[in-house]
């Protein structure tokens, strides 16, 4: 593994080893390659950059702080805890910084119309956001299950003027959706651009939106040198797609000495089989346009996924990561619904920030290694999203009404 | 020569042009499938596409997706429909059988038990909707081997050069989409569809088959003045849904309309 030059990763058709690639139907393979095209001419466009910056400073927020958590890492007497403060992001999670770059990618393409799939809500609303910043009309697919428990982040939807589109088939949740907006753009392809939430899909989606998401790694990098005067020792975020892991781990790929661990949803429990952990208890197969590791039974049916928190409720990963664990440059892990809860607690009460359930499940997870680290150790979490959405998950649990 | 090739040369001969119903494996159950097969073999079908039901068929529109519901309600795997063509093979010999659909099922069975368990039998052409000739560099030459054609779809958004690079994988026939969008979903613009089939005959020798947007008799007979095959999907899979708990009327009804279509097009053709 040491002598894999990550940076030439994908190769020109999209392949992280066996994994990733393009497995769609002809009638998006020619616009998948146009898009590839405007990606590789953009994406190294000084203007398009320029631009892509300012947005990033100016409308979402950043540079997001590094934030040393003392209090929490004192109370575990291991590792100092950093927080990469996503949350405070323009609509409170990693999700902008990817939506940003794709309409910008949109406008220069000369679409008028944006499309998504969403889980949670939190793509959705990231999207319908944009939508309205560059004047794109927006619809977001939403599975019917989402919709009756996500119907906050779908009135936000509405008021930023995109439309809902309720998804009815299959299990009516996050890879439903995707399905249906694959469908709608084999319709639409001609004036749509499709804003794919994670580092999934066809190529060049998984490299896009990692590029897209990089940034949060690269500020890492410099606020961990300025505050603490050296690289971290292990970097720890949550992975349901990956988006926000692979955005923190990709600028240190290259640093050999530099621990990553990516966390999966154990739902009730890897053994129970009620789970949303693919790399962890899943096996390679094809879907959604990329080969990648899959929660599936043995006729290669997808099977539905459960986790407490509806952003890591997706049968697949990106393809990116399911190499990176067969290379062994990441360790996968999984957290149960339990614990990420506890986590959820324990860091609003300890530290005054409410984290997303998603992000708790990285939360739980590095609590757990940093206490069987040395206290000068450097221990660097993606808080990739605020928790305010998931007070009525919280509440529900503990019998409460909001 | 493949049983599609045989079947493509005596229908040329004939100057005929090849009617194909697509229906889904298992659906409304699985022991409808076979008997659906001969049935729709004695109204006039040419080569039989029997779908593979899978749980996220993202090319397709709101009647095969259903269609793949409740064939998945029965659990119906890829074996099984595996079994369900040499059970279909017992009675007859002659008559074309293609399976059409995602990649997965196949990946999960491994490319070459997959190969050889659908030479035996008695598949002769596979479709798979999500395996561009791009991604088939492995399952390719496992398909040659096994005497399987390996069938890709060409589409409105293919240009000269993916006409090309498909044609040049491609065996047994070519599968035209008709419309931009899903199965089921759009009505084809006929000048148009021929214009492209003149593009894709300059490439290939190849039959080419349309399909995707033919609903009716009236499509089936336009389409067939001047393609090779017609293929009939979502129209033969909704009549199944109405008669899906009226078992005893559901083969007559699905044949009924499948020779409703063979007389429009011999009709006009003949």
């Amino acid at each position: 593994m040491n002598d894999i030059d990550y940076a030439g990763y994908p190769d020109a058709g999209g392949h992280f080893g066996p994994y990733g690639g393009r497995f769609i139907a002809e009638t998006l393979m020619g616009p998948v390659e146009e898009l590839c095209e405007a990606y590789r001419r953009y994406g190294r466009d000084p203007d398009f950059i320029a631009r892509f910056d300012r947005d990033l400073h100016q409308y979402v927020g950043r540079p997001s702080p590094l934030y040393h958590a003392e209090r929490w890492s004192r109370e575990l007497g291991g590792a100092q805890i950093y927080l990469k403060r996503e949350d405070l992001n323009h609509t409170g999670a990693h999700k902008v910084n990817n939506t940003v770059g794709q309409a910008l990618l949109a406008k220069r393409m000369g679409k008028r119309r944006v499309i998504a799939e969403t889980g949670a809500g939190q793509h959705g609303v990231a999207t319908a956001t944009v939508a309205a910043r560059f004047g794109l009309e927006c619809v977001v697919y939403m599975g019917e299950e989402d919709i009756r428990r996500q119907a906050i982040n779908v009135y936000r939807m509405r008021l930023l003027g995109a439309e809902v589109v309720p998804v009815t088939s299959g299990s009516r949740t996050l890879k439903d959706a995707m399905n249906e907006a694959m469908r709608d753009w084999v319709a639409t392809v001609d004036d749509t651009f499709y804003i794919i939430g994670t580092v999934a899909g066809p190529h060049p989606y998984p490299a896009m939106v990692r590029d897209f998401q990089a940034v949060i790694g690269r500020e890492t990098r410099e606020q961990c040198l300025a505050q603490a005067g050296r690289l971290p020792d292990a970097l720890v975020a949550c992975v349901g797609g990956g988006s926000n892991a692979i955005g923190l781990f990709h600028p240190f790929l290259e640093d050999k000495a530099v621990a990553m661990y990516g966390v999966e949803a154990a739902g009730k429990g890897l053994e129970t089989g009620r789970h949303a952990a693919p790399l962890c208890a899943g096996r390679p197969g094809v879907l959604h346009g990329n080969r990648t590791y899959l929660m599936e039974d043995g006729d290669g049916q997808i099977v539905e996924t459960h986790s407490i928190s509806a952003g890591l409720d997706y049968p697949g990963v990106g393809p990116e990561h399911a190499w990176l664990k067969d290379t062994g440059r990441v360790q996968y892990t999984a957290i149960t619904d339990d614990e990420a809860l506890a986590a959820f607690h324990t860091l609003t009460r300890v530290e005054g920030i409410m984290p997303a359930l998603e992000s708790s499940h990285a939360l739980a997870w590095a609590g757990r290694l940093a206490s069987t680290m040395k206290p000068d150790a450097i221990l660097v979490v993606n808080l990739s999203g605020r928790g305010d959405k998931d007070i009525h998950t919280v509440a529900a649990l503990e019998g409460i009404e909001v | 020569m493949s049983r599609i090739g045989e079947r493509f040369d005596v229908l040329r001969a004939e100057g005929r042009t090849a009617l194909i119903p697509f229906v889904t494996a298992g659906d409304p159950q699985p022991a409808v499938t076979v008997p659906m097969m001969h049935a729709m073999v004695e109204a006039g079908a040419d080569l039989i596409e029997l779908g593979v039901p899978f749980s996220d068929p993202m090319a397709d529109g709101p009647a095969i997706q259903l269609a793949d519901e409740r064939a998945l309600a029965h659990h119906v795997s890829l074996r099984q429909v595996l079994e369900m063509v040499g059970r279909f093979r017992e009675q007859d010999g002659v008559t074309p059988v293609v399976l059409m659909g995602y990649l997965n099922p196949i990946e999960v069975m491994g490319y070459a038990a997959f190969a050889q368990a659908a030479s035996a039998a008695g598949v002769d052409g596979v479709i798979t909707v999500d395996m561009p000739p791009e991604e088939a560099g492995e399952i390719l030459p496992l398909f040659r081997a096994a005497a399987v054609d390996p069938i890709f779809l060409l589409a409105p958004t293919s240009n000269r050069q993916r006409i090309e690079t498909v044609c040049a994988s491609a065996s047994g026939f070519v599968y035209y989409v008709s419309i931009k969008g899903v199965t089921g979903t759009r009505q084809p613009d006929s000048g148009e569809v021929r214009q492209r089939l003149e593009q894709i005959r300059a490439v290939t020798d190849l039959p080419v088959g349309v399909g995707f947007g033919i609903r009716d008799a009236a499509s089936a007979a336009r389409f067939a003045e001047f393609a090779d095959a017609v293929i009939v999907g979502s129209a033969l899979v909704n009549r199944i849904a109405e008669f899906a708990d009226r078992p005893s009327e559901l083969l007559s009804s699905v044949a009924a309309l499948l020779r409703e279509m063979r007389q429009a097009m011999d009709k006009d053709t003949g």
